[in-house]
This record gives C-alpha cells, structure tokens and sequence, in this order.
C-alpha cells in the first residue's frame, strides 16, 4: 500500500478521504442503537411517550443518571455485580495460571485431554446446562447463593484464560527459567518471580476477559437469584420496566452506566481477543 | 534446547497438582451438572422440583409427543440458519474493509466493540424499545424514509418478530465474526497479493483465486463457532418474545428454559430431556469445529 501511495499520491490521498468517510459512516450504524439508548435515557418521563416519537430529546434531562445512581436497588444490583465478577475472576486467574503454566512447560499424560477438556467447557455456556446447574445448587441448596454465581463463571471462562496464559508463558525463553532454576529458585518460585511479571499483560487481558463475562452473564444469575435483594445488574435493572411500571429512561440510564467500563475494558484487550477465542487456530 | 530432564521428571501427581484447581471447578459446574441433567432426563420431579424417582426414557418420549415441539426445531433452524448465513456475509465485507489502512480506522474497531461488550440482555430489552409499536424509533424513522405506510407492531405481529429477533442476533453476531475474519485476512502474507499483483489479476480475480481460499480455515472457525454462539444464545429470544404467549417463536433454548422454570408446566424431567438434546448437538457442533482446525493439543 505504502508503494501505491508514493505512485499516485493524489489519488491515494483521495482513496483514503472516501474510506475514512465511510469507516465514520460504518461506526455511526454500529453505534445507532446505544446512541438511542443514551437519548432514551435523557428524556424526561413525559417525553418518553411522546407521540410521534423523537430520536433526542427537546429538553435534556441528565438528572436521571444521578437519581439511578443515588436507587439502593442499582446500588444493590451493583454491588453484586462487582463482587461476583471480582471474586470469579480472581478464581480463573488463581486455577488457570498453573495449568497454562504446567502445560504450556510439560508433556504428560492426560495433557491433551486435558486441554480437550478445556475446550469443550469453552463451548459450553452454562445455558446449555442450566437445568443441571439449577439442579445442583438446588441439591445442595445453594441457590441464592453468591458462591453458586462466582463458581459458575469461573468455571465458564477458565478456558479463554488458560489459551492466552499459555501463549504468553510458551513465549517466554526457557533459559531465562532455566538461569533462575540454576540460582536455586523453585518451580513455583521461577513462576512467581520470572515468570508471571513477565507475563503480565496475558494475566491483565485474561482478568478482564473474565471480569466481563461475569458482569454481562444473565441466565444463571436469573434462574439462582431468586431473592431480590441478591440481584446482579444484568436482572435487576430490568425491574425498570415490567407490565407495571416503565421506566424506560432510567433503564437505559443504567445500562449505559453498566455498558461503559466494560466497553473501555474490552477495548483494553481488543488485540487478544481472538486469539483466545478461537484457541489459536486462526493466528 | 528443550529441557527433556525436566519433562521426564514430570509425574502423574504432580500434574494434578498444577491443574487440581481447574479440574475442581470444571469437574463440579460443567461435568457434575451435565451428569445432573443426564438423570434428571431419566427422572420425575414435583412442580416443587423434588425428585420422585426415575421413569426411564419416558421424558424423551413426552418430547417427541409435544405438540410445539416441530415449531421450536424450525424455528432454531432458521434462527441458526439465517444469522450465521448473513453475518458471515455481512463480515466478510467488513472484514475486507478494516483491513485496509485509513485515517480513523482505530474508531471503527472501538465502535465495533460496543455490541460484543454490551451486555446482551441490555442490548436486547434496548431493541424492544425500538421496536416498540408506538413509542419505538424504528417506525417513524421507516416511514419518513418511505419505507413503511403504516406502523408495524414488529415483536408482536407472528410474521415479523422472527426476523425482528434474528435482526438482533445478527447485530451482536457480527463483531466478534469480523475480527476473526480481519484476524485471518491479516495472517496472509503480503508477497502473495504482490505476486496476484504482478502477474496482472483484477482486484475482484485476485479476492476469488487468492484471497478467499487462503480465508477459508478462518471462515470455517468464524461459521463452526457461531453456529455454537447462536444456537446457545438466550437472552434476545427471551426479551424479545416476552410478550407472545405459547411457544411459536421459542428456540430449543429458550422453550428448554420456558419447561423448565416459567410455565406452569415446571417440568423438570421434559425440560432435562431437551437440554440432553440439546448438550449433544453443541457436542457434534464441537467436533465438528475440531475437525475443522485440526486440533491438536498445540506444541508447547
């Protein structure tokens, strides 16, 4: 491309100008909706059924964001939402750095089954198993239980965890590990001190893979969480709207407040994504 | 030089010890309950969900029997079917396009992000206000187009809800399917456009003979997954449809969920049965996916 440019500079110049154009054209349409959604919930209540409807609204009303904010049901709601997510991927770092590490190091038996074990759980949202799962913590009546919530997601996003952890230890020079054995350092030792700092942005991106999963997941939180009270965001702000009451704006309100660190987050980890998703088939 | 001492050395015990944590948890929320569900299928249950004894594979037997049971497979044919057809389509130009080098094209990415971080059941009960049949944007803004005459009550009316929803499953598909495809585009080598370049190929010559069988294993992955993501998915159909009554617009999934925990029904052993099912088509979809990349436990 960089040849092109320097034979038809102009020409070039002027391709660029028209792909740039429709790339804003391209992200306006991929973000139409959530721009509703953000007009949606700047509406003051009587505008939301206004007839015909607008897309913005005529008088901005931001206090709706402060009053989502200051509900002790959104605060609640989050409150879960944060500990849930924080603690299961605390769990999926604290379970997949040693298995990345042992089978990104090790040949043994069991490691490919193993790793097709890992797979198939990948696959597996907890969807297709929630009569089962619902089984189980009703069995062992854990249902409205916080633990029931953090094992199931770390359970679920184990996977994307080991496949990045693994291929960033894998990219670590052995001899380097093999120095630090000499200096009479452990295993776990070479791991810890050698090994993970330099690994490092392996375990921020598989944490925050985590973390976002766990913060968007529903359909186990809605089957679990029976009680009010222990509500993530992703059930309780639906409350916002039911055949009872309506309130659209501070649905919306809400989910931006709930959509905005997670996109930031994603686009932290934007360049790994697929790595970790397809289990390096695609690289 | 790999280090064989060490790798010798390595016994049975100790790797349960570096992979103890993550077998715990999958062994006690993926295998534990999928062997759960295996007897559920086989058992009868209170509408209290108390077990009251196993009934063999009467419960598959009551599947076959549901009435709405051929209504649910086509529909999550064609759910599957036509979302997974037309966002590969639908990235495969946007694939194309990101791949090339403009001003702003870090923006489009970012934009790209928000659908695929989104929470999906916020993205959903967000279609269903712009959908709505009176106070939703999508009408008037069709009609001012002069697209449409006459508002339509898209989640309600039986012939437009079902594309409404896969309208939506498409949206949130598309994301992810784009960045593997541009992931793919990206691992061709440049010398081999270069060589379609001098030996005189049109642009379109050279996207048919060059480009796309070199995509193709990126494209298999893009369509094996997706078939698993939407066949899986949950929370569009469960918005979207609220409204309707019965299950003429359900997928396996969701008509799964609806047995299971929302109608009177409350039929835990009918609703295990289907989640049996279903268990096995992800199954065939996985091998299917491993066949495909030929995996193999990669060379450490």
């Amino acid at each position: 491309m960089a040849v092109e440019i320097s034979v038809a500079g102009a020409r070039g110049a002027f391709r660029r100008v028209r792909l740039a154009c429709a790339g804003l054209l391209l992200a306006l349409v991929v973000t139409a909706p959530y721009l509703v959604m953000l007009f949606t919930a700047a509406k003051p209540v009587g505008e939301l059924r206004a007839s015909p409807p607008r897309l913005t609204p005529v008088a901005w009303h931001w206090d709706t964001f402060v009053d989502v904010l200051r509900d002790p049901g959104f605060q609640s709601w989050l409150r879960v939402s944060l500990s849930v997510a924080l603690a299961s991927t605390a769990l999926v770092v604290l379970a997949a750095v040693p298995a990345a590490y042992y089978t990104a190091r090790h040949r043994f038996r069991g490691r490919t089954a193993f790793l097709f074990l890992v797979l198939v759980t990948q696959m597996f949202s907890p969807t297709a198993l929630v009569v089962g799962l619902h089984r189980e913590f009703f069995e062992l009546g854990l249902i409205n239980t916080y633990a029931a919530l953090i094992l199931t997601n770390a359970a679920f996003n184990l996977a994307f965890a080991i496949w990045i952890l693994r291929a960033f230890f894998a990219s670590i020079p052995r001899e380097i590990e093999d120095a630090a054995a000499v200096d009479g350092c452990g295993r776990l030792r070479v791991l810890v001190r050698i090994v993970l700092p330099l690994s490092l942005p392996g375990v921020v991106t598989a944490g925050i893979f985590a973390f976002i999963a766990a913060w968007n997941e529903y359909i186990v939180a809605l089957t679990l969480m029976t009680d009010p009270d222990k509500r993530p965001l992703t059930v309780g702000i639906t409350s916002y709207v039911t055949a009872y009451v309506q309130h659209w704006n501070s649905l919306f309100a809400a989910s931006i407040i709930t959509i905005v660190p997670v996109v930031v987050l994603f686009a932290l980890i934007e360049r790994h994504l697929v790595g970790g998703l397809t289990a390096g088939s695609v690289k | 030089m790999r280090g064989p001492r060490r790798a010798r050395r390595a016994t049975g015990w100790q790797a349960l010890l570096w992979l103890g944590p993550s077998l715990a948890l999958i062994g006690a929320v993926v295998a534990y309950p999928a062997a759960l569900l295996i007897r559920a299928s086989l058992s009868q249950y209170s509408v209290t969900g108390l077990y009251q004894g196993s009934v063999g594979l009467r419960n598959y037997a009551r599947l076959l029997r549901q009435e709405a049971l051929t209504t649910v497979v086509a529909n999550t044919l064609v759910w599957v079917t036509v979302i997974v057809m037309v966002t590969l389509m639908l990235s495969l130009g946007l694939a194309q396009f990101l791949d090339k080098s403009f001003p702003g094209r870090r923006l489009v990415r970012w934009a790209l992000i928000v659908p695929w971080a989104a929470s999906l059941i916020m993205t959903s009960k967000l279609f269903v206000w712009i959908y709505d049949y009176y106070f939703g944007i999508l009408n008037p803004m069709l009609q001012s187009l002069g697209v449409l005459h006459h508002p339509v009550d898209w989640l309600g009316d039986d012939s437009t809800v079902m594309g409404a929803m896969i309208t939506v499953g498409i949206f949130v598909s598309l994301p992810f399917t784009t960045y593997v495809l541009l992931a793919g585009l990206q691992a061709i080598p440049a010398d081999v456009f270069e060589a379609a370049r001098v030996d005189g190929a049109s642009a379109w010559r050279t996207y048919r003979s060059v480009t796309f069988p070199l995509l193709r294993p990126a494209l298999l992955v893009a369509a094996v997954l997706n078939i698993i993501y939407v066949f899986n998915s949950f929370p569009i159909v469960w918005t979207l449809n609220d409204r309707n009554p019965g299950f003429g617009h359900d997928t396996m999934i969701t008509y799964m969920y609806k047995i299971a925990f929302k109608s009177s029904l409350r039929d835990v052993g009918l609703a295990a049965a289907l989640g049996v099912v279903n268990v096995l088509l992800i199954l065939l979809a996985v091998l299917v996916y491993l066949r495909s990349v030929r995996w193999r436990a990669q060379e450490a």
